[in-house]
């Protein structure tokens, strides 16, 4: 056989793609748009580890922070810099205070001109938020004129909430913590991110849990339309080609829907990454430019996806005779075997098995036997998901006639039904695992905070020196703020340099101290000493709280800067208190506890306020109407809103990941699920206007179409629950972490499945009770 | 076929002399068989005795003296009568059915009325020998199936005909 | 103008307009128990369009179609749909057999829609391929059985309801002669048999003598040729 002749009939097969009249093209362009969305998901994934890289180094880029010991000299070229992280809403919300000290100051990347004091430069998306009607609460808090926007690359997504407000006198705050003078931005020492071998097992996972649906479904795609397809072949047979040249026209055909595809898929992906730069998904937005596939990934994906679609082609195929008169499928086709169903997954368990108990201790997982089993687990989800429909089917007992219908279709062309639903079945196996992953080693990555939060739910942090008692009152008039617990607290040490000894101050009026102490008794102008704090373990608070023992307030420390240090005599008549559980737990108090008649005015300033709030959850917006008290108290007051756990901020992108590709492939599962239903729908215009004729209902009907989607599904979502469970197990085991289902999570991964079913059903209604009408006997 | 109310049909759209009576049926009907003289001198005189014809004039010319027939009242509901009744379905009907159908055609009657009825006339017979092959042996069921398809054909040209009817009077009255 | 006494199922001046083309105008039937009907016609004529109107598939534009001393437009759509389950057989060209289906088991649909347990409603439709003499089928699917053969499923299946109207469109325009006959035979046998009206749409001579009478439509408009001869 020559290569020309070769050569010949795949261009036959391509023109055949193009010309075969309404229904060809109909075909074709199905195909492509199925290639095509897999395509582009295959491009998107590809793009997704640069644009994070991406974003990692515009985060470093703009970073501030010096890690420098010594202070900096003032000069032409630094800049002072403040800190003003804050949330609004559930956003965060990146905010700093720049004050140039010379003419060479660094600018932030993104920025072209420092905004003078009561200006500010926004990013694109703060702008929108403070110029729209729900953005007022916001723009209370951020009243500087804006005087410009935050270009591209001063930022890390196109959604990020940032700004920079001009300041002044920022210098004198230094020591804070918050404020750093600066001479350049970036970070000097930017490393790779210590990758974790459990995270990194993760995100292999993940990205094989997503791939695996898109080749399933570019798999389902180029199948679309077999039966037409197959009409045609046989009659090519009938004008004289022999079987193996409409083999080759068939796989041109498959060829030109596939490369069509890629077309297709190139126009998805740009579109899909101009939309990706508008969309910002659990919390994560990236910009348009991020989203760029290495040349090498994506010219593999050139060229194995329409080599895939051939040999798909071809292996659906292998067991059909194109005969001149009709396609016969050879022989009746033979009893799916279990045997070597089985063998894929449990190929998959046996390469995984090894790493059993690894854990984080033992390092690094292989990525190829990792990869190789899950990948292995999950093709054995659609390998046995035909044989499992088959064999449940073909037992499935009798019922009303719109159960039969569907029965009956199911078991004449199971392998179909199946090919649907595999896709939804790999994704939801692979989620379910996912979660169970992520639910197992929740406990590691998810810091206890420890807190009691029903004293109070949000804490202000006030600069030294703010007076506190104007601050508390402010607080308290706030709406939605019940109580306020207002605290001054320092460090008391036994020597003005270096100290030994040290212990905690806290000031506050009789009733706030007593909800972080037992008091015998209080009035204004009484001192305390708390024994027995666990916050002073190791400290003989006997000995400091001798009466005329001096001790220091804010205590200069070798290698920092000199504090004021500023002396403090324990008086006499000094009461003793007992700790008890701080406002939030977890902070119960040691030291001495004053009232504020007691305290010296010299000691004012050596400390900071701290004011707890209980506040009114129920009061829309509470935490930022608290937020922007403190705000307006100082700028740099900072506000804490305590949770009972926080998760670990990278835990987090990963598990956003999972949900943000599970709801593209079953969004991209459900459309092609779609299309095949309506291909079906078509093809049987004739007979369901018969069965309308006999006065068949249309509830039958729509019933029937409903069972004949939600039968496989059921079955799928129980088969990959079961191997979900089971990769999820294993992948625990690796970890070493105890196994525990995350039913939740199952429920809602095969909830989410369910609702792609649902949605598919109800979009094919309408087109089912169309072609149900009686026109459609109408042969003339 | 009827000659005679062929001629008649002919007179309906005015009186004509014998010769032109002839050179109009040859035209229309005649094709394979034109009509001798003496026939249509044969059936004129009959036609006259009846009453359905009369002699609107005589001629005298250079040679033999030419009569000029008109058709009287009677003659033309005789051929009302004649057109409307169905022929007995029989084997080789057809020129019998054209002729009817184009004096319908002639004399602005309407001719698929003319086609309905004699479909009707066929049907009938079909159904006595279809419920006679029904009934009968297999000697019986083959002889009815002789005469049965040889109807059909007949139905068939009908249906022909009759989707054919615009062309044909276009043909006809040019 | 009233139906003519003792008719079945009767129209009168029925109109039906599928956008600019008008299908029936001003067409007219009647149709007595027991009695087989032709409808003939040229193609495109609109014999379709009046069974499918007298069967309450399609509702005419305007005119009357009663029904058993009911009026048929006047019936919700259900109504209709129930009524076409309980009293209405219906046999057409092709495409009628649902073919996941077994034999035994698209016979039995109509019962089944009826409400009918599967038991029962497959006893009965066996009877009913026994009569058509296909009983041998009924573990076979549609696509493993011969044209006629599927054809007399397909009559059984319309006749499985015992039904006041059988209505044929077609029911031999995909069968050779011989096969046609047998079908025609059978089912004008059981028709007769249960006194059941039968309408029948057919182009074909042959076909229509196996009627008691014939209507003809042509360009929308129907007529009796039993009222006018």
């Amino acid at each position: 056989m020559s290569v020309r002749q070769w050569a010949a009939d795949l261009m036959l097969g391509v023109r055949f793609a193009f010309t075969g009249g309404r229904e060809g093209w109909t075909r074709a362009v199905l195909t492509a748009v199925g290639v095509g969305l897999g395509v582009a998901l295959l491009l998107l994934t590809t793009a997704i580890p640069s644009a994070l890289s991406v974003r990692h180094e515009r985060e470093a880029a703009r970073s501030d922070i010096t890690f420098a010991s010594d202070p900096m000299p003032k000069a032409n070229d630094t800049l002072v810099i403040a800190r003003l992280d804050d949330y609004f809403r559930e956003d965060d919300l990146r905010g700093r205070a720049l004050e140039p000290e010379g003419p060479r100051a660094p600018l932030p990347p993104g920025v072209d001109k420092f905004p003078a004091v009561g200006e500010m430069v926004v990013s694109p998306a703060l702008k929108e938020l403070l110029e729209s009607d729900s953005g007022a609460l916001l723009r209370e808090r951020l009243p500087d004129r804006i005087v410009g926007t935050i270009a591209e690359d001063g930022l890390i997504g196109s959604a990020e909430l940032a700004y920079y407000r001009g300041a002044e006198g920022l210098a004198e705050q230094i020591s804070q913590g918050r404020v750093e003078r600066i001479d350049r931005f970036g970070d000097p020492e930017p490393g790779e991110e210590d990758s974790d071998p459990v995270l990194l097992l993760l995100v292999l996972v993940v990205f094989v849990v997503l791939l695996m649906p898109v080749a399933v479904f570019i798999a389902a795609a180029v199948r679309f339309g077999g039966e037409r397809r197959d009409r045609r072949l046989a009659a090519l047979r009938l004008v004289g080609s022999d079987s193996r040249m409409t083999r080759r026209i068939a796989a041109g055909e498959a060829l030109a829907g596939a490369v069509l595809g890629l077309v297709f898929g190139a126009a998805f992906f740009m579109v899909g990454r101009q939309l990706a730069g508008s969309a910002e998904v659990f919390r994560i937005s990236v910009f348009p430019s991020y989203l760029n596939p290495s040349p090498l990934l994506a010219l593999l994906v050139a060229v194995a996806v329409p080599a895939a679609a051939v040999l798909v082609t071809l292996f659906a195929l292998r067991g059909v005779v194109i005969e001149p008169l009709g396609v016969v499928r050879a022989g009746r086709p033979a009893r799916r075997r279990l045997w070597w169903r089985l063998i894929l997954p449990l190929a998959g368990l046996a390469m995984l098995y090894p790493m059993i108990g690894n854990g984080r201790e033992n390092g690094d997982f292989n990525q190829y036997l990792v990869t190789g089993g899950v990948v292995l687990l999950l093709v054995g989800v659609t390998a046995l998901l035909p044989w499992v429909v088959e064999s449940v089917v073909a037992r499935l007992g009798s019922g009303g006639v719109a159960w039969q219908l569907a029965v009956r279709r199911l078991q004449l062309s199971s392998g179909t039904a199946a090919r649907m639903v595999n896709g939804i079945a790999v994704a939801v196996a692979g989620a379910i695992a996912l979660q169970m992953l992520f639910a197992g080693v929740d406990d590691d990555y998810t810091k206890s905070t420890g807190q009691d939060v029903s004293r109070a739910q949000m804490e202000a942090q006030l600069p030294s020196g703010v007076p506190m008692a104007p601050a508390a009152e402010k607080f308290r008039d706030t709406r939605g703020v019940r109580a306020v617990y207002a605290f001054s607290e320092g460090y008391l040490g036994d020597r003005a340099r270096d100290p030994e000894h040290g212990t905690m101050i806290t000031v506050g009026d009789c009733a706030s101290l007593r909800e972080v102490s037992e008091l015998p008794s209080c009035t204004d102008g009484d001192v305390f000493a708390v024994h027995g704090a666990e916050w002073d373990t190791g400290e003989d608070m006997s000995k400091l709280a001798a009466p005329g023992r001096k001790l220091y307030s804010d205590p200069t420390y070798e290698g920092g800067p000199t504090k004021q240090a500023v002396p403090w005599t324990v008086p006499q008549g000094i009461k003793t208190a007992k700790a008890r559980p701080g406002l939030v737990a977890g902070t119960d108090r040691g030291g001495f506890l004053i009232t504020p008649g007691a305290l010296p005015d010299t000691l004012g300033p050596t400390l900071d306020g701290h004011a707890y709030l209980k506040v009114d959850e129920s009061v829309a917006d509470v935490q930022d109407l608290v937020r922007n008290t403190a705000a307006a108290i100082d700028p740099l007051a900072d506000t804490v809103t305590w949770a009972e756990t926080e998760r670990t901020d990278r835990f987090d992108a990963i598990r956003t990941g999972l949900f943000v590709g599970a709801a593209c492939v079953l969004a991209l599962i459900g459309a092609s699920l779609l299309v095949s239903q309506l291909e079906q729908l078509r093809e049987r215009k004739k007979l369901l206007s018969a069965l309308v004729a006999f006065g068949t209902r249309r509830r039958t009907l729509s019933l029937s179409v409903l069972w004949q989607t939600a039968i496989p599904i059921l079955l799928g979502l129980l088969l990959s629950m079961a191997v979900g469970l089971t990769l999820g197990t294993v992948l625990l085991k690796m970890t070493s972490t105890p196994v525990r289902v995350d039913w939740t999570g199952v429920l809602s991964m095969t909830g989410i499945g369910a609702a792609v079913v649902l949605v598919v059903t109800l979009c094919s209604l309408p087109p089912l009770l169309r072609l149900m009408r009686p026109e459609g006997l109408r042969t003339e | 076929m009827s000659i005679g109310h062929t001629l008649l049909g002919l007179l309906e759209s005015g009186p004509r002399h014998g010769y032109d009576l002839k050179r109009a049926f040859d035209e229309k009907f005649g094709h394979d068989r034109p009509l001798h003289y003496g026939q249509v001198y044969s059936t004129m005189s009959r036609l006259l005795k009846n009453g359905l014809v009369v002699v609107d004039g005589i001629e005298a010319g250079g040679g033999p003296e030419r009569k000029r027939y008109a058709i009287t009242d009677e003659g033309i509901t005789d051929v009302q009568r004649w057109l409307a009744t169905p022929e007995k379905p029989e084997p080789y009907l057809q020129s019998t059915l054209y002729t009817k159908v184009v004096l319908a055609l002639l004399t602005h009657r309407d001719a698929a009325d003319i086609l309905d009825t004699q479909r009707s006339e066929h049907l009938r017979s079909m159904r006595i020998l279809t419920d006679r092959k029904r009934k009968g042996d297999l000697a019986d069921q083959l002889i009815c199936d002789h005469a049965l398809f040889h109807l059909e054909a007949d139905l068939r040209w009908l249906e022909l005909t009759a989707a054919r009817l615009d062309k044909l009077r276009e043909a006809v009255t040019r | 103008m009233t139906p003519p006494a003792g008719s079945l199922l009767s129209a009168e001046a029925l109109r039906k307009a599928y956008g600019p083309t008008l299908a029936l105008d001003g067409a007219e039937f009647s149709i007595h128990p027991g009695e087989v009907v032709a409808v003939m016609g040229p193609s495109g004529s609109g014999k379709s369009t009046l069974l499918h109107c007298l069967a309450g598939i399609v509702t005419p534009d305007s005119g009357t179609i009663t029904y058993n001393g009911r009026e048929l437009s006047a019936m919700s759509d259900a109504q209709r749909s129930a009524l076409r389950r309980s009293d209405f057989g219906f046999v057409f060209q092709f495409g009628q057999l649902v073919p996941e289906l077994t034999c035994v088991e698209n016979v039995a649909l109509p019962l089944r829609l009826n409400g009918t347990p599967r038991k029962e409603a497959e006893r009965t439709a066996l009877t009913w391929m026994e009569r058509l003499e296909v009983d041998d089928l009924r573990k076979k699917r549609p696509g493993e059985v011969s044209g006629g053969q599927g054809q007399r499923v397909a009559v059984a299946r319309s006749l499985v309801t015992n039904p006041r109207v059988l209505f044929a469109d077609e029911p031999t325009g995909a069968l050779d002669s011989l096969n046609g006959e047998r079908v025609m035979e059978l089912l004008t046998d059981a028709a007769r048999s249960t006194n059941a009206a039968v309408v029948l749409v057919t182009h074909e001579a042959r076909v229509a003598a196996y009627s008691d009478r014939e209507i003809v439509v042509r360009d929308g408009k129907s007529r009796d040729m039993e009222r006018i001869v």
